[in-house]
């Protein structure tokens, strides 16, 4: 374990120290990064607009806002620490250099995790909680201490959501070797997470709970905090969550047992 | 040159399309991440389901009128679409590109025809929306004039070169720095919220659909977008299409000038 930790911390230092070589990528990062904070919040903006509209039924606006806030947070550990590392295992996986990652005497699955991260995307944390205070406000009310802790522990259960999905793509790229736009796919379905998942119809809610469990990531920590997740619905997405991270690992194994490096 | 490379025209669209069939998985995956506006279909006829939603313009959006629209834009999204940007930034960071300029054919033609084969694949992808958008009454928020169907074509291909030459003009910029395939997402953000691609622009607060005529995405989605769902008469399209083509043409200018000089300075691999 303490191993684990000596090495996630020298990880760590070199995505900052690689971070800092390339400056001029280092600030362009800075900038792209606060513009996608801002077209995550646009369209809420749209749907909502003046007065005069609706909006998501049995949402009003700083409610919805509170989604949009998990929404920023999480995309912000999907850019800072997932995506990278996905990107770097498909090059891997598709020159057949995974090979010297197989070989050191550590955990893999462990290695090519931790290979890469975009620090900056750390900004993302602050930008929401700038957000959660003006939902908050727009609400009239602070929310309980208590649905803050619970809202924090489903933040634990969404990051390793994310990740365990994570895995189980990576494994997809064993089998599918040309899957460039993966990271891509990826994105796209994840961007269904800034809205709250009771607009969708049933079937798609059903996908969005329990197959690819994007409700779990910012629904239910958004409902949490507002204090009217009920606690079943909480115990079972924890429940959820560890199932689902077992059969990502379970997959993983699997996959790594096909992989066959280059010219295999 | 020229005349070298119309003549291997036919062989590279046969090799595009081979390839497009070979890479069909790949495809897939990303007919499915263009599933977004399937998505923000559900969302907004949920939005839309009790009250109608009322643009700026005026127009009255119901259940109906957003699943025609969003299954239009499914449609041309699938239609416009390009990944030269991605495939110049690949082969600049490997050094390929030398392979690519070896060859006695323009290598952006080549780019370009290999994105075009892949468009008999798409369509096809499109067939069971098209049938299901002129099958259900999403029909009736069709445009009935045959007059805008005759600008459409052109509105299509208009749209399809600012992708390409958008995607030109960025993955050239990789011959300068390393951080191209960043600007491309920044290119995309800004294409998903301008293009019409998440909500007509008519629903955008007037200062920023102001700002949607004038940016380029519009054109990518929202004109073709807007001539099939029946927004425009044939006369109100006449200079919408004229900007359209105003920008492929700026942006094929600027990108013919980055690729030029970009390529001055390529040195490929371990220059």
């Amino acid at each position: 374990m303490g191993r684990y930790l000596g090495l996630l911390s020298r990880q760590l230092r070199t995505s900052a120290l690689l971070a800092a070589q390339y400056r001029w990528d280092f600030v362009v990062d800075g900038v792209v990064s606060l513009f996608f904070m801002a077209t995550a919040i646009v369209p809420l903006f749209v749907v909502y607009g003046d007065a005069s509209r609706p909006g998501i039924p049995g949402w009003s606006f700083g409610e919805a806002l509170v989604v949009t806030g998990w929404f920023i947070l999480l995309q912000g550990v999907l850019d800072g620490a997932v995506n990278p590392g996905l990107q770097a295992v498909i090059d891997h996986i598709r020159k057949g250099t995974l090979d010297f990652v197989l070989l050191k005497p550590a955990d893999a699955q462990f290695l090519v995790s931790t290979a890469r991260f975009q620090l900056w995307r750390v900004t993302s944390v602050v930008v929401a909680l700038v957000v959660f205070v003006i939902a908050f406000s727009r609400v009239g009310r602070a929310p309980a201490v208590l649905d803050v802790a619970a809202s924090l522990v489903l933040l634990v259960s969404a990051t390793l959501l994310l990740y365990s999905l994570w895995i189980l793509i990576v494994s997809a790229a064993f089998f599918v070797v040309k899957v460039d736009n993966l990271t891509y796919l990826f994105s796209s379905i994840f961007d269904a997470a800034r809205w709250p998942s009771s607009v969708f119809p049933n079937v798609l809610r059903f996908v969005f709970t329990f197959v690819v469990p994007l409700a779990l990531m910012t629904t239910f920590p958004a409902e949490a905090m507002l204090g009217r997740l009920e606690s079943s619905a909480l115990v079972g997405s924890l429940l959820g969550t560890l199932v689902f991270a077992a059969i990502a690992r379970w997959t993983w194994l699997k996959a790594i047992g096909h992989y066959t490096s280059a010219g295999g | 040159m020229i005349g070298r490379s119309l003549r291997a025209l036919p062989a590279l669209v046969r090799v595009g399309f081979v390839e497009s069939l070979a890479y069909r998985t790949e495809m897939i995956i990303w007919v499915f991440s263009t599933t977004m506006p399937l998505v923000m279909m559900t969302l907004w006829t949920a939005v839309a389901r009790s009250v109608p939603v009322v643009g700026g313009g005026g127009k009255s959006w119901g259940t109906t009128a957003f699943v025609s629209y969003f299954l239009s834009v499914f449609i041309v999204r699938q239609l416009i679409s390009g990944w030269a940007g991605w495939e110049m930034y690949y082969e600049v960071r490997q050094g390929t590109l030398a392979m690519r300029l070896l060859r006695p054919i323009h290598p952006l033609l080549s780019y370009g025809v290999g994105n075009l084969a892949a468009l008999p694949l798409r369509a096809a992808v499109t067939l069971p929306v098209i049938v299901v958008l002129f099958a259900t009454n999403a029909r009736d928020h069709l445009s009935h004039d045959w007059h805008v169907w005759l600008l459409f074509p052109f509105a299509l291909v208009g749209g399809w070169v600012i992708t390409f030459f958008a995607n030109v003009a960025i993955g050239a910029l990789s011959l300068f720095m390393e951080s191209s395939v960043k600007l491309m997402d920044v290119w995309l953000a800004a294409f998903f919220v301008f293009s019409g691609y998440l909500f007509p622009l008519d629903l955008f607060p007037d200062w920023l659909t102001a700002a949607a005529k004038w940016l380029p995405f519009r054109y990518q989605i929202g004109l073709p977008v807007e001539l099939m769902t029946g927004v425009h008469t044939w006369e109100s399209a006449l200079p919408l299409l004229a900007k359209q083509w105003a920008w492929a043409a700026a942006l094929i200018v600027a990108s013919l000038a980055i690729w030029n000089r970009g390529l001055a300075r390529f040195q490929a691999f371990g220059g």
